[in-house]
């Protein structure tokens, strides 16, 4: 990471009350423009003086987008503004979502829970230092990854949805909103519309400057969770570094819908192993119909990293892919 | 307006990265303002039908134009052209896909067409008839005027290719060279079955310039295709176009166009066997 500065250059700061006020001034802004959510990213981008938006639309002010309320169908609706601790000990999360509220649980540390808001987690941008350090890149918009060549350092970099740029999505709640079957819900001055969490998230290939369908003007509102599946089985694991706080090297977030002993349906994400949360359908069509075992979960392992191609220094990413889908499927509960 | 996206780079050197995306609009713009002034300004003179008797003796009545490598070369190289183009340009103008893979097989492909081409070129064709010479000079004069609507001018018959389709050959061409030699080095910038990546090859300046020189050959094309198809299209040069799909011509715009002196068609015999075959 570049050394931070503590002099953020100036921008005009907007503070709207409401989400359509918001809407307005990011399309008056439009590419000029940034939202700010609980700021833990932000701050990191406007302290190292690497992006400097002229004007910055303050999400704190926008209570309607903040809080938990019940969904139509049974269903949970979760504002974009609602903070990670919020998400983490809600009581309906925990007892119906008890893999979200695992998964923001596990994020950062109890402070950053505290201001990180579920929406930043979601968009948060990708922690790849050489991108960080505001070197040109092909995500910066240049001609180069200096993460993949053979004399990188790119131990944290990913194994599978590679596009010139090799970076990873690091945010802990995007692989469990996905097997959620969650939609996001994006806002514009065109209107609204929703996405299912597995389309929200973009690889490289179709935008290298973008992680989310998400362009200038659009705001990300609200994250709708359908109701879970009867008899639902979960499972959420995150290896980082350290057990104090870090960003996951590899993390799975799953859901098995069991009954007689045999898998009817399941949802299988992986994080951290590419610039997006990884839906591995080949192992969901693959463990249809087995028992959850630690055999069914030894063959889904294999499945899961048949398309992996290790850099450097990352090859460990692929035996810990194997083990953790492995043990998504035996350990969920 | 802008030519150039530049950046600094890890050392602090302002380089460039590659040409600014607004001249795809200024190409877009020129060629649409060339069609339309050029549609209006220049009548669609379809052949007049009047050839000299003498010089159609002999002649089959069907003449043979394009062998079937040239015209596969010509299709082989617009199909790939046309993927290389909307793979290059249509996710920067907000159309998103996965483009890079299609695009640089295409640029292989390419590549294999065009090497295709040197050789039937020098193997099969006569290299000189794209050569431009005095006369095709004077003909460009000439022809110049005639479609200005001097009143005394008149186009002189051309050899094979006349001399506006040699210009467009050869300012095609290097255009294409540019965006292949570049595109080429580029390869080793991205992952592909064909060799290893060597990122750190050239310095961080020359690889914005070779970034540059493909971005610029490549809205040069955008350009060049537009013109291309517009004059593909015209009524009165139809059936030349049509002469790239089944090869042949017929004996009449061959004496009205072009000058026996100048393309000297084979044999009548074989040829008229051979345009039968097509
Ligand atoms: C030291 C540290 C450790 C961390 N560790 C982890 C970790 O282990 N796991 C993990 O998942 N995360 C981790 N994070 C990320 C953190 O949890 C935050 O969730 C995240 O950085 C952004 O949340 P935020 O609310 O602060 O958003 P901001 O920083 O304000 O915004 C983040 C991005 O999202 C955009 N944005 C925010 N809200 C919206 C919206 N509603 N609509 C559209 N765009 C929006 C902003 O424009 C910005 O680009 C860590 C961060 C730090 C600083
Ligand atoms: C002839 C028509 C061609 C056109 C119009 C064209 C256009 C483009 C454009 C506009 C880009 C984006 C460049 C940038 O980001 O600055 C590009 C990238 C690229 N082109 Fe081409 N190109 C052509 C031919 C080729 C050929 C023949 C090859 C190789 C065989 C090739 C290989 C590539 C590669 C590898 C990239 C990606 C480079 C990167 O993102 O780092 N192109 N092309
Ligand atoms: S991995 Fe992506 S973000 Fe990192 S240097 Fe390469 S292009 Fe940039």
């Amino acid at each position: 990471m570049a050394v931070i500065r503590d002099m953020i250059p100036p921008f005009e700061l907007y503070q709207p009350a409401g989400v359509d006020d918001a809407v307005r001034l990011m399309d008056e802004h439009g590419s000029d423009g940034w939202v700010l959510a609980g700021g833990l990213d932000t701050f990191d981008w406007f302290k190292d003086r690497i992006k400097r938006p002229a004007a910055v639309i303050d999400l704190g002010g926008v209570d309607e987008i903040r809080g938990i309320t019940g969904a139509a169908d049974g269903g949970l609706d979760i504002g974009a503004m609602t903070s990670l601790t919020d998400v983490a000990e809600h009581a309906d999360v925990q007892g119906r979502y008890p893999l979200l509220a695992d998964a923001a649980g596990l994020v950062a540390t109890p402070q950053i829970r505290n201001q990180g808001t579920l929406g930043g987690n979601i968009v948060q941008d990708t922690r790849c230092w050489y991108y960080r350090s505001g070197w040109p890149c092909y995500r910066a918009g240049g001609n180069i990854c200096y993460a993949a060549t053979r004399r990188s350092m790119n131990r944290e970099h990913c194994i599978v949805g590679a596009d010139r740029c090799v970076a990873v999505n690091p945010s802990d709640t995007a692989p469990a909103l996905v097997a959620l079957d969650a939609e996001m819900v994006v806002v514009s001055t065109s209107g609204e519309r929703t996405y299912p969490a597995a389309d929200f998230f973009i690889g490289p290939d179709i935008d290298i400057e973008r992680m989310t369908v998400l362009e200038p003007g659009d705001l990300l509102t609200r994250v709708v969770l359908p109701a879970p599946w009867e008899g639902a089985r979960w499972y959420f694991e995150k290896i980082r570094d350290r057990k104090s706080w870090d960003f996951s090297l590899v993390s799975v977030a799953s859901t098995l819908s069991v009954q007689g002993g045999v898998i009817q349906d399941a949802r299988i994400v992986v994080n951290s192993i590419a610039p997006y949360p990884v839906r591995m359908g080949a192992v969901e069509a693959a463990i249809r119909g087995r028992e959850p075992s630690d055999e069914t979960g030894h063959m889904a392992g294999e499945i899961a990293v048949e398309d992996a191609r290790a850099l450097r220094h990352n090859d460990y990413k692929i035996a810990l892919t194997r083990n953790l889908v492995r043990r998504s499927i035996r350990d969920a509960a | 307006m802008e030519f150039l996206r530049r950046a600094l780079n890890p050392w602090g050197e302002d380089v460039p990265i590659g040409v600014s995306w607004d001249l795809i609009w200024a190409a877009v713009i020129i060629g649409a303002v060339f069609v339309v002034v050029h549609a209006l300004m220049v009548p669609k003179k379809v052949g007049t039908g009047e050839v000299d008797p003498d010089e159609a003796e002999g002649l089959p009545e069907k003449l043979q134009r394009h062998k079937p490598g040239a015209r596969g070369f010509h299709w082989s190289m617009s199909a790939t052209m046309f993927a290389l183009l909307i793979t290059a340009f249509f996710p920067v103008i907000g159309i998103q896909f996965p483009w890079v893979t299609i695009h640089w097989i295409a640029g292989v492909l390419l590549i294999l067409t065009v090497i295709y081409h040197i050789y039937h070129v020098f193997a099969k064709q006569d290299f000189w008839t794209m050569w431009i010479d005095r006369r095709d000079i004077e003909e460009g004069k000439q022809g110049l005027k005639a479609a200005l609507g001097k009143a005394d001018a008149e186009r002189p018959r051309a050899g094979k290719y006349p001399v506006d389709q040699k210009m467009f050959h050869h300012v095609a061409m290097v255009a294409t060279l540019g965006a292949v030699v570049t595109g080429v080095l580029m390869m080793f910038r991205i992952d592909n079955f064909l060799w290893a990546e060597r990122t750190y090859m050239f310095s961080d300046a020359t690889w914005g310039w070779i970034y540059v020189i493909h971005g610029v050959c490549g809205i040069g094309l955008i350009f060049l295709v537009i013109a291309h198809v517009y004059f593909a299209i015209r009524p009165e040069k139809r059936w030349m176009t049509w002469s790239m799909i089944n090869g042949w011509i017929d004996r009449d715009r061959y004496l009205e166009n072009h000058d026996p002196a100048r393309w000297t068609v084979p044999e009548a015999g074989t040829q008229a066997a051979e345009a039968e075959g097509d």
